[in-house]
């Protein structure tokens, strides 16, 4: 018994006391969501009381909006940023060019300055945008997504080029030689082989852009186009107590898109993110 | 593959690319009328350089590796280089509420407000229409009996204009004011919207200064972008203007803000640091403790234990402002039991809550990384130590460890550089207060540099973009610093040119 203790028993005391802490949280938020009494107040004693008010009552937020906002503009960031990303990685690594290292020295330099920082920049250019063309300005959700594909070479790139040069250039080679141009060889060999870092890539900005809440907030006043970010945060800001069993019900199928991705993705991030951060 | 097929997918591809191109420019020229209706040199400029780029670089033979770069390019230039140059010219510009407009546009809208009836003008017949595009155009008939749209002749109101009912005309009232057009002897416009009257203004432009010509004021044009009489009373708005240094030297030596932003500079600092090392130091003991042969349950742990970092850290922090709230809170009433305690309000407490709300968002990815690189670790190494006689203490400071940080050290200061910046904890749980008293501007207790920044631009009353982008300026010069010397510890650069 003893023996047992000293080799496995505290392991999961600790491992125990680790998941009270992680999940308490979690515990709450699931049983605040389920309190029909919906306040901050009420939800204190863990599973009081249980019903889907605060559910249905999302309906009289525009709840359904931010969510699908937020799921669209996270997706297409992630897809834009994996193929910008990458086609330069492509250059990166396969191509010798005037400018090169000039060119991953700058990077390098660029990507250390978050885009956040310049939110006073983004905002007025955004303003100006919107005088000439109001469809992809201040306000609009798709000028939100070009404004994150300002970052999408930056960090990426580094860790994608690291993996594209570890896919042998002999298989480029052969299928050139079979009359691939190199518009194929990057669609069908590189793009392909590269797939688990492109993956993680593709996790981190969208998970990086359902969290983004500074730009977006002052990007998107209409609350119809709001981010849940936004939404949600505006929704907790203004009544903390009162709207609590509602921001619950919200957070909880908010977290679910992410959760999931993460889910099917997590194996290729530990080796992703090593093996890039090795390897430059 | 024959000649035909390749032929063929060289012809399929090449149709590919034209329908691309084709449509990249044919947006682009959308762009370009829109830019020129009104008048925006500056982005027409932008997307005629862009598309002249995309169309040399697709078609020429001598390009092949910018065809990757140029799309990535393009959103980097505009979205990320031009806004941090962007970022630091307004740092030297008074920008913000009341300086937004460039000299010559604050000084027609002074003007345009400044205009007065003159007196005994006769009266004209107006009436306010709505274009086609809902735009408002003054269709008005003169005391000489001819009648004129927006101050071009008209027979009456055109097919596609509709005249504004009542009911409109009370809703809109700000843009029926703001109607005036341009005529010899001044302006016309209208208060009700059926009357309208000769209007000058009543302040005359001359040697960049202006004079009141009903009470003799003079108003000189400052450095500081206002028009300012001699005892002190300025016209709005004002203009952008070059103020040099002066943000900066208002931020080192304003008596009332120097306190507050050295402590928050000091702060941002230890939580970078403290968030760095807290969740390393948990995530690492939590691989250590569970990375164990033969452990029950080393699956179900790690699946649970990472929940927090699948979770969009937005959202809890907000859980975890309910849970500490005071006086409603589940920690101070559902685990303690009733306790009032200021987790959230206290400047030290608060401090230490955000702390641990980041740890509680930030171990998993510290437990994630060193689970990895401990299995990464040959096991050979752990044995030859355990033969020299190493004790497991010993092991772990003098092998284990070492080679970790080598795996993760520049995960470490990317985190440090994150942390740095993480604006949603700070923003999202404390809000950055409590607030410190006395600061000329709201600046709190956890406020980092990068939240202090969205209040001096974004929050609450004065919006004072050109001291914000001044403190941006400051905080990328010290991220750059801290980055520079973390890169050159590690070989990251030498692999990365290699």
């Amino acid at each position: 018994m003893t023996r047992w203790f000293r080799v496995y028993g505290w392991r999961h005391l600790v491992g125990l006391l680790a998941l009270v802490f992680a999940l308490l949280p979690i515990v709450f938020v699931i049983s605040a969501s389920l309190n029909p009494r919906g306040t901050l107040t009420a939800s204190v004693t863990l599973f009081a009381d249980a019903s889907l008010d605060n559910y249905r009552d999302l309906a009289g937020i525009p709840y359904g909006f931010w969510f699908g906002n937020t799921l669209w503009i996270a997706a297409a960031t992630a897809v834009a940023t994996v193929l910008l990303a990458a086609s330069g990685a492509y250059a990166f690594s396969r191509f010798r060019f005037k400018g090169r290292r000039l060119g991953l020295l700058g990077l390098l330099l660029v990507q250390m300055f978050p885009q956040v920082l310049a939110a006073v920049a983004i905002f007025l250019l955004m303003a100006q945008i919107k005088g000439a063309l109001p469809g992809i300005g201040l306000g609009t959700q798709f000028g939100l997504v070009l404004v994150y594909l300002g970052g999408a070479m930056g960090v990426n790139i580094f860790l994608i080029k690291g993996f594209f040069d570890s896919i042998p250039t002999e298989l480029d080679d052969a299928a050139k030689v079979d009359g691939a141009s190199h518009t194929r060889v990057f669609f069908t060999i590189i793009l392909r082989l590269g797939a688990p870092v492109l993956a993680v890539i593709a996790l981190l900005s969208f998970i990086a852009t359902v969290n983004e809440f500074m730009i977006a907030s002052i990007m998107l006043q209409d609350p119809q186009r709001k981010t849940l970010a936004v939404g949600l945060y505006g929704l907790i800001s203004e009544r903390l107590s009162a709207n609590w069993g509602v921001f619950s019900a919200g957070a909880l199928l908010g977290a679910v898109p992410s959760v999931l991705l993460f889910r099917f993705l997590q194996r290729y991030i530990v080796s992703g993110l090593l093996r890039g951060s090795v390897k430059g | 593959m024959t000649d035909l097929a390749r032929s063929g997918q060289r012809l399929g591809s090449l149709a590919g690319k034209l329908l691309l191109v084709g449509l990249v420019n044919a947006l682009a020229v959308y762009g370009l009328v829109a830019t020129y209706a009104v008048r925006d040199w500056g982005i027409f400029a932008v997307i005629l350089v862009a598309t002249a780029a995309v169309d040399y670089v697709y078609f020429s033979r001598r390009t092949l590796a910018s065809r990757y770069l140029l799309p990535g390019l393009i959103f980097l230039l505009i979205f990320q280089v031009y806004v941090v140059i962007y970022t630091a010219y307004a740092g030297f510009t008074n920008v913000g509420d009341g300086h937004n407009l460039d000299k010559p546009r604050a000084l027609q809208h002074i003007l345009a407000v400044s205009e007065k009836r003159v007196p005994g003008s006769p009266p004209y017949k107006v009436q306010v229409l709505a274009g086609p595009d809902d735009r408002l155009h003054l269709l008005a008939t003169g005391p000489d009996g001819r009648t004129t749209l927006d101050g071009r002749p008209a027979t009456g109101v055109p097919a596609d204009h509709r005249v504004l009912p009542f009911r409109d005309l009370v809703g809109r009232q700000q843009e029926v004011l703001a109607l005036r057009v341009p005529l010899q002897d001044g302006s016309l416009r209208t208060e009700d919207g059926s009357t309208g009257y000769i209007a000058k203004p009543t302040l005359r432009y001359a040697d960049d200064t202006l004079t009141d010509t009903v009470t003799g004021t003079v108003y000189r044009a400052t450095e500081r972008g206002y028009f300012e009489s001699a005892d002190g009373k300025v016209l709005t708005p004002g203009w952008k203007e070059v103020v040099g240094l002066d943000n900066y030297v208002r931020a080192f030596t304003d008596e009332r803000l120097r306190a507050p932003l050295l402590s928050v500079f000091a702060w941002t600092f230890a939580f970078a640091a403290l968030s760095v090392l807290t969740t390393f130091a948990l995530g690492l003991l939590l691989a250590l403790t569970l990375n164990r042969e033969g452990l029950r349950g080393r699956g179900i742990y790690r699946s649970l234990l990472v929940l927090p970092y699948a979770v969009p850290s937005f959202l809890s922090a907000l859980v975890w402002t309910g849970m500490l709230n005071q006086s409603f809170g589940f920690v101070n009433h559902g685990l303690l039991g009733g306790a009032d305690i200021p987790w959230l309000n206290d400047a030290t407490l608060a401090k230490v809550s955000v702390l641990l709300v980041n740890l509680w968002l930030g171990f998993p990815y510290m437990f994630l990384i060193c689970t990895g690189a401990l299995q990464a670790v040959p096991a050979e190494v752990n044995e030859a130590a355990r033969i020299d006689g190493a004790g497991p203490w010993q092991l772990f400071r003098r092998v284990t460890l070492p080679l970790l940080l080598v795996s993760t050290g520049p995960l470490l200061v990317a985190s440090f550089a994150f942390n740095f910046n993480n604006f949603t904890v700070i923003y999202f749980v404390t809000g950055g207060g409590p607030n410190i008293p006395d600061a000329p501007i709201t600046l709190g207790s956890t406020d980092l540099l990068i939240s202090a920044v969205y209040k001096v631009a974004f929050g609450g009353a004065g919006r004072e973009w050109g001291f914000a982008c001044a403190m941006s300026t400051i905080i990328f010069l010290v991220v750059a610093a801290i980055s520079a010397a973390g890169f050159r510890r590690t070989r990251a650069l030498e692999e990365t040119y290699s």
